[in-house]
Order: C-alpha cells, then sequence, then structure tokens
C-alpha cells in the first residue's frame, strides 16, 4: 500500500522489539502495570504495523487470517477451560487459591497460579482479534462475495 | 513544576481536539488524532494510571490511527 522506503525500514527494526515488549507485557501482567490486554493490544499493532508498511501478503506471511481466527476462538476457548479445571478442582469458576493452584513465591515470576495462564490466553485473543480486525477491512470484497487480498 | 506540565499537557490536548474537528485535509486529522491520543496517554500516566496509559498509548494511538489510514487508503483522502 504505501511505497516509501523509510516507512518500510524503520518499521521492519522496530517491529521485533514490540513484539518482545507485547509479550513480556503479558508475561508480567501479576507483577507490574499491564496484562493481557495491553500486552495484546502492543503486539497486535506490531503485526498490523507490518502488514500496512509492506503489502497484505508480508502480513498474511507473518499470521494468515485462517490462523488468526482459530487464535481468536482458542483464546476464549482456554480462558473458559481454565476456569472451568477450577470447578472441577473443587472451587468456583475462575478459583484460584481455593482450587488448589500452585501459587509459589509471591513477587516471583511464577507466581500467580492460574492467573498467569489466563492473561496468556487473553494476549492471545487480544492480539488476533487486532490483526482480523484489520484484515478485515484492508480486504477487498469481490463480487461473489468471498473476500479476496488487496494489494 | 509538574502543574507546569499538566497545565501545557492539557492545553496540547485542547489544541488538538479542536484541530481535528476543524482540519479539512482526513490524513492530517488522523496524524491529529494520534497526537491526541499520545497526549491523553502522558496525562493518564500523570493521574497514576499506568496501565491506562499503556492501553492508551498501544490502541489509542497506535491501532486506531492505523485503521483510520486504512479506512483512508480504501476511499477518498479530501473530505
Amino acid at each position: 500500500m504505501l511505497e516509501d522506503q523509510i516507512v518500510r525500514i524503520t518499521s521492519r527494526l522496530v517491529a521485533p522489539f514490540i513484539q518482545v515488549y507485547g509479550i513480556y507485557v503479558i508475561l508480567h501482567g501479576h507483577l507490574s502495570p499491564g496484562g493481557g490486554f495491553s500486552g495484546g493490544a502492543i503486539f497486535g499493532a506490531s503485526l498490523v504495523l507490518i502488514a500496512l508498511s509492506f503489502n497484505l501478503e508480508a502480513g498474511v506471511k507473518q499470521i494468515s487470517h485462517q490462523t488468526a481466527s482459530v487464535l481468536e476462538s482458542g483464546g476464549a476457548l482456554g480462558f473458559t477451560v481454565t476456569g472451568l479445571i477450577a470447578i472441577a478442582l473443587g472451587g468456583n469458576y475462575l478459583a484460584n487459591r481455593a482450587a488448589g493452584f500452585p501459587l509459589g513465591e509471591a513477587g516471583q515470576f511464577f507466581s500467580s497460579g492460574a492467573i498467569m495462564v489466563i492473561t496468556v490466553f487473553v494476549g492471545i485473543k487480544v492480539a488476533s482479534t487486532i490483526t482480523t480486525l484489520f484484515y478485515n477491512i484492508i480486504e477487498k470484497e469481490t463480487p461473489h462475495g468471498n473476500s479476496k487480498q488487496a494489494d | 513544576m509538574t502543574d507546569i506540565l499538566n497545565i501545557l499537557l492539557l492545553l496540547f490536548l485542547i489544541v488538538c481536539a479542536v484541530g481535528v474537528a476543524h482540519i479539512r485535509d482526513l490524513l492530517s486529522a488522523v496524524i491529529l488524532f494520534s497526537a491526541f491520543g499520545l497526549i491523553m496517554a502522558i496525562i493518564w500516566q500523570q493521574l497514576g494510571a499506568p496501565d491506562i496509559a499503556m492501553v492508551e498509548a498501544a490502541l489509542g494511538t497506535g491501532v486506531a490511527a492505523l485503521l483510520l489510514i486504512a479506512a483512508i487508503s480504501k476511499t477518498k483522502r479530501a473530505e
């Protein structure tokens, strides 16, 4: 779409750092500000940035439309299953300590039982939702009804 | 010192908001809206809500501007 060399080189340089920062925010959601939604939004923004500065094919090579849809549903499914595991272990829905998840040592990285798992699933869900949102806007509609990729 | 910074940020915020409403070029309006989101993120940080600031910087500045640019690239740039 954009045929600008400066934009392309800058986004190619910056995108890996944005992705690492997004993963960091997701994984440290129980220790520092941020969490699944913030980190997922940062990670999804990097994928959208690649698809916008190069073209849709370069973005689809990173994460295809089908994969984004599967990850979107899988994130919601993982959240639900993590909540149901707590019921199976004898607590309420999404119960953490009452259901007997190992809590670990407070302040350490593995320290919050099921909360970190839930945060990771929320991050996957939000990142793939933002990517799917962008793909749906940028794709060309063909007269036959099925969507065709824009250049 | 912090009061002066906050007042300056709020003034910039008002200028950006009025500019987004008044400017005729849509791409310039999107860029001004992005600047609005960035200033808003700093204001959230000043108000003591760093997680909201993080979301505002990622969504309000990044993703919203990218989606609007995508919409402009599908339609016309002038109003």
